[in-house]
């Protein structure tokens, strides 16, 4: 297995945003989606993959070894993240590129370009003057050229337009088709349906049993009537600044 | 009046002054005539304290030691004060503690180890006390500085701490941004002096008819004194509530928001 959740709680002061989950996401080239409403728990889910999270009980494990016993930069270094939004660095895209590896050759800059769609070009481009499909693909590139061998994606398309988003997409794909893991987090089942191979479907920081997931599934009204409350329940999701991004795209 | 002596007759006419603020509050319904009461009323009694208290300190005929606990006790004091105006900042007190005696020490080092004033009461008390003054206000600053750094600027550093960095190097340009604002106060103090108000110390020596010339060198001496205080109290703090704000795992804790 990839990662192992066994009954693992996790608590921000009174507020419980995961509640007992136990669940596993398999290893190999595939993308499971972690799909929930906002506030349901699936970004903290993803956070505890490379630790940004750490359970308040239960265990996580990476291919069976409990996280505790895992170098935390290490870790992140094998497990690799993108944002919400994009979250580019001052300087061009070769800074941002720079950041991430320091001793990343000119050759590896080229290639992680070309792996997210990017012209070569924009190596000489000031970060935050692309666009934000633009930036989001950067911050992939970014997290590509650390050498990462499994992609955890947190909810990157929610501020992207349509264009940008099938493109950010397709590269997740294209990366899962690879061989690479890659992790999804969406609160979009057109979404899910589009790139997932599995599903984790998560309801107020449970894993959803069959029935729960195919109401929820069977629903969108559900999801909707989710977001209506999402400022209430954004304090449990730990990338809470960002939940109104999501609200155009849901 | 000779050499600015204030009298008592003069210091009661200054209540005077107080009425009108008074008046001012009563006339345009304020509701603030208590708290002015209670703010002149405190304003006087401390500072008379003070007046005896120091008396009795600078008092040339007894020890210097008395001058040395009264810093000592500013230090302290001061912390506490930083603790109940930068509640947010986690751990607040010791670390106000450790930067305050940090740039105290460091900096009475410097002015009384070479030279700058004599090592005597009337030189430690007053010295002693803008410097702690001054290095109280900016670690104020720069602790709520970090910490409002880190919540404003959460996504870039995590974004950094993803890509495997240890939080020392994720922390670093957030934290630089913050010392830079925190001591960016200090330094326009430090340009504007002379130019749009004439600082505290050298008013003092002025009114008590101490040449302009000469009370303009103490006045230098002591804002360059401040600077390298702030300096290094901001540096500590800064450093030090940083490193408050990460887990032994580089994880950056959840900063609880304040309201503005």
């Amino acid at each position: 297995m990839l990662f192992e959740f066994d009954d693992v709680v996790v608590r921000f002061g009174e507020d419980v945003a995961l509640d007992h989950v136990t669940a596993q996401v398999p290893d190999g080239g595939s993308v499971t989606c972690l799909l929930g409403a906002s506030g349901s728990g699936k970004s903290t889910l993803l956070r505890l993959c490379n630790r940004l999270e750490v359970p308040t009980s239960g265990t996580v494990r990476f291919r069976g070894q409990p996280l505790d016993d895992i170098d935390p930069l290490l870790l992140r270094r094998t497990v690799g993240m993108v944002f919400q939004r994009p979250t580019p660095f001052p300087g061009t895209v070769r800074d941002n590129l720079l950041v991430a590896d320091p001793d990343a050759t000119e050759d590896a800059m080229h290639t992680v370009l070309e792996q997210v769609h990017l012209p070569v070009s924009f190596l000489d481009r000031e970060a935050d003057s692309l666009s934000g499909g633009e930036q989001q693909r950067g911050s992939l590139a970014r997290t590509l050229v650390t050498g990462p061998e499994v992609l955890l994606m947190d909810e990157p398309t929610s501020a992207l337009d349509p264009t940008s988003t099938k493109a950010l997409e397709e590269l997740g794909r294209e990366l899962a088709d690879s061989g690479m893991p890659v992790l999804w987090v969406t609160h979009d089942l057109d979404q899910a349906d589009r790139i997932g191979d599995r599903r984790i479907v998560l309801v107020g920081g449970r894993v959803a049993d069959e029935h729960q997931a195919q109401h929820y599934l069977d629903s969108e009204d559900g999801f909707h009537h989710h977001h209506g409350d999402e400022t209430h329940e954004g304090h449990d999701d730990p990338t809470e600044h960002d939940e109104g991004a999501d609200r155009g795209a849901g | 009046m000779e050499q600015g002596d204030v009298g008592w007759w003069g210091l009661a006419i200054s209540l005077l002054l107080v009425a009108v603020a008074i008046g001012i509050s009563m006339w345009r319904r304020l509701g603030l005539e208590q708290s002015m009461l209670v703010a002149t009323g405190r304003a006087l009694v401390q500072l008379l304290a003070v007046g005896y208290v120091l008396a009795i300190i600078i008092d040339p005929d007894q020890p210097i030691a008395y001058a040395w606990a009264w810093l000592a006790f500013m230090v302290p004091f001061a912390a506490w004060t930083v603790s109940r105006r930068a509640p947010e900042v986690p751990g607040v007190f010791g670390l106000a503690l450790a930067s305050l005696t940090a740039s105290t020490g460091i900096t009475a080092a410097v002015i009384f180890g070479l030279g700058i004033f004599p090592v005597e009461a009337r030189a430690i008390v007053p010295v002693g006390g803008m410097m702690v003054g001054n290095a109280m206000t900016s670690t104020v600053l720069a602790g709520r500085r970090v910490v409002e750094e880190f919540s404003e600027k959460r996504h870039d550093v995590e974004a950094r701490l993803a890509l495997g960095q240890p939080w020392t190097e994720a922390s670093r340009p957030g934290l630089r941004s913050a010392l830079r604002s925190a001591m960016t106060q200090q330094i326009e103090t430090t340009k504007a002096v002379g130019l749009v108000f004439l600082p505290g110390a050298m008013t003092g020596l002025i009114l008590a008819g101490v040449d302009p010339v000469d009370a303009v060198r103490v006045q230098a001496a002591i804002m360059f004194l401040i600077l390298g205080a702030v300096a290094i109290n901001v540096v500590v703090i800064g450093t030090g509530v940083t490193r408050r704000l990460f887990t032994d795992d580089h994880r950056l804790i959840r900063i609880a928001r304040t309201s503005g």
